[in-house]
């Protein structure tokens, strides 16, 4: 009798430690996974604070009329945890090349523009502009309050099954080297490789 | 003697009846400030945001950007006026298309590709300010286009 309760009194010590370290572990791995989507940690790293926060602070989404402010993680990263997980796991990637100074210079970032961009956009295209789409869906949109001409193309757009990332691109960064995306929308030769 | 004094002194009262303007002061468009003073700050202006295509006054005129244009860079890795204007782009985006005339150097040889004096378009097209002109004018458009 005093056995069964001693045992219980201990199995109930392990239940409540273990219940504690379990939501320790959770709100620490959460806490992680905000802080990591913040703007504080994205532009913790000079090639992203020096390249493609400087421009994007020239933006609308970084300054506006309604004061709403969409940031690194609003257009980068999606809401769901599965898939939040495993953009930070494909962030190791960043940062080998980060230790290894692959983009560590203007220059050099430059050089890799296209080839980072145009994985951002099919990455994009491919989801459907998810991230984008967080925030503005066709379905919310008030035609009649867009420019006339905003209101044509969207609605042509959305008819032809269209994404945001199409014709939205270079919208919250400046864009690559464009000679081989539409070369009817620049002049002289693309820069070498 | 007495006759020229008398003659001097009509000269002198015609020469203030014809040029009453010396009386004035030289205004500027910035006011009658002291250049220390600091000037009255200019009122906001709104940019013709969607208009339709602005009507021109000569044939020539490069016609006025009747949209928004903020935010698109012109630079050598992409023009995004031709985004919407060029030979492309232009019918999905139902927009006017740059004209041949662009396609041409300046000694008038057609080019295969836009002209390199021609591509940066805001040195020619301009967007409008909602406002009203700060001098009078009473230009006409020429007769082709009245
Ligand atoms: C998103 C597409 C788009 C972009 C980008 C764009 N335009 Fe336009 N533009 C249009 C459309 C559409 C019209 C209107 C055509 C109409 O209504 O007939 C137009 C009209 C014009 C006109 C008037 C043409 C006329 O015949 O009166 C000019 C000039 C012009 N744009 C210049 C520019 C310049 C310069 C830029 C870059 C700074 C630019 N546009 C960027 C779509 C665009
Ligand atoms: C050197 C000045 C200059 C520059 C730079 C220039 N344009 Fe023009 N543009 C003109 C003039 C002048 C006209 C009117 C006469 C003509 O059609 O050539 C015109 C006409 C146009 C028209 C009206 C065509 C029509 O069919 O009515 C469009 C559209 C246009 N330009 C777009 C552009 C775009 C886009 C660029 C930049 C890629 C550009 N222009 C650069 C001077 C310029």
């Amino acid at each position: 009798m005093d056995n069964t309760k001693k045992k219980s009194g201990f199995q109930w010590g392990i239940f409540i430690f273990g219940g504690l370290a379990g939501i320790i572990g959770v709100s620490l791995f959460l806490g992680e996974l905000h802080y990591s989507a913040s703007e504080k940690f994205c532009i913790s790293c000079h090639e992203m604070e020096a390249n493609v926060y400087m421009e994007y602070k020239n933006t609308s989404h970084y300054l506006n009329k309604s004061g709403v402010r969409a940031t690194c993680s609003d257009c980068h990263l999606s809401n769901n945890l599965l898939e939040k997980v495993g953009r930070k796991v494909k962030a190791v990637n960043e940062v080998i090349q980060h230790f290894k100074g692959t983009i560590d210079t203007r220059e050099k970032f430059l050089d890799h523009r296209l080839e980072l961009a145009t994985k951002v956009w099919a990455e994009m295209k491919a989801n459907d502009s998810r991230e984008c789409r967080s925030c503005h869906t066709a379905a919310n949109m008030d035609y009649m309050k867009q420019s006339s001409r905003a209101m044509a193309q969207h609605i042509q757009g959305e008819d032809a099954g269209k994404t945001c990332i199409e014709c939205h691109k270079g919208i919250a960064h400046r864009l690559p080297d464009m000679h081989t995306i539409d070369p009817s929308a620049v002049i002289g030769e693309a820069s070498p490789e | 003697m007495k006759k020229n004094i008398t003659k001097l002194l009509i000269l002198l009262g015609l020469a203030c009846i014809a040029f009453p303007s010396y009386a004035e002061e030289v205004k500027s468009l910035r006011g009658t400030r002291d250049l220390d003073a600091g000037s009255e700050p200019p009122e906001i202006k709104r940019l013709i945001a969607d208009d339709r295509p602005i009507p021109r006054d000569f044939v020539q005129q490069p016609p006025l950007i009747p949209h928004k244009i903020d935010g698109y860079h012109i630079d050598k890795n992409y023009n995004k006026c031709l985004s919407c204007h060029s030979w492309t782009n232009y019918k999905q985006a139902k927009a006017t298309k740059v004209p041949p005339t662009h396609f041409q150097d300046r000694d008038g040889n057609e080019l295969a590709n836009l002209s390199p004096g021609r591509y940066f378009c805001t040195l020619c097209h301009v967007s409008q300010l909602d406002t009203s002109p700060l001098v009078g004018n009473e230009f006409e458009p020429v007769k082709a286009l009245r």
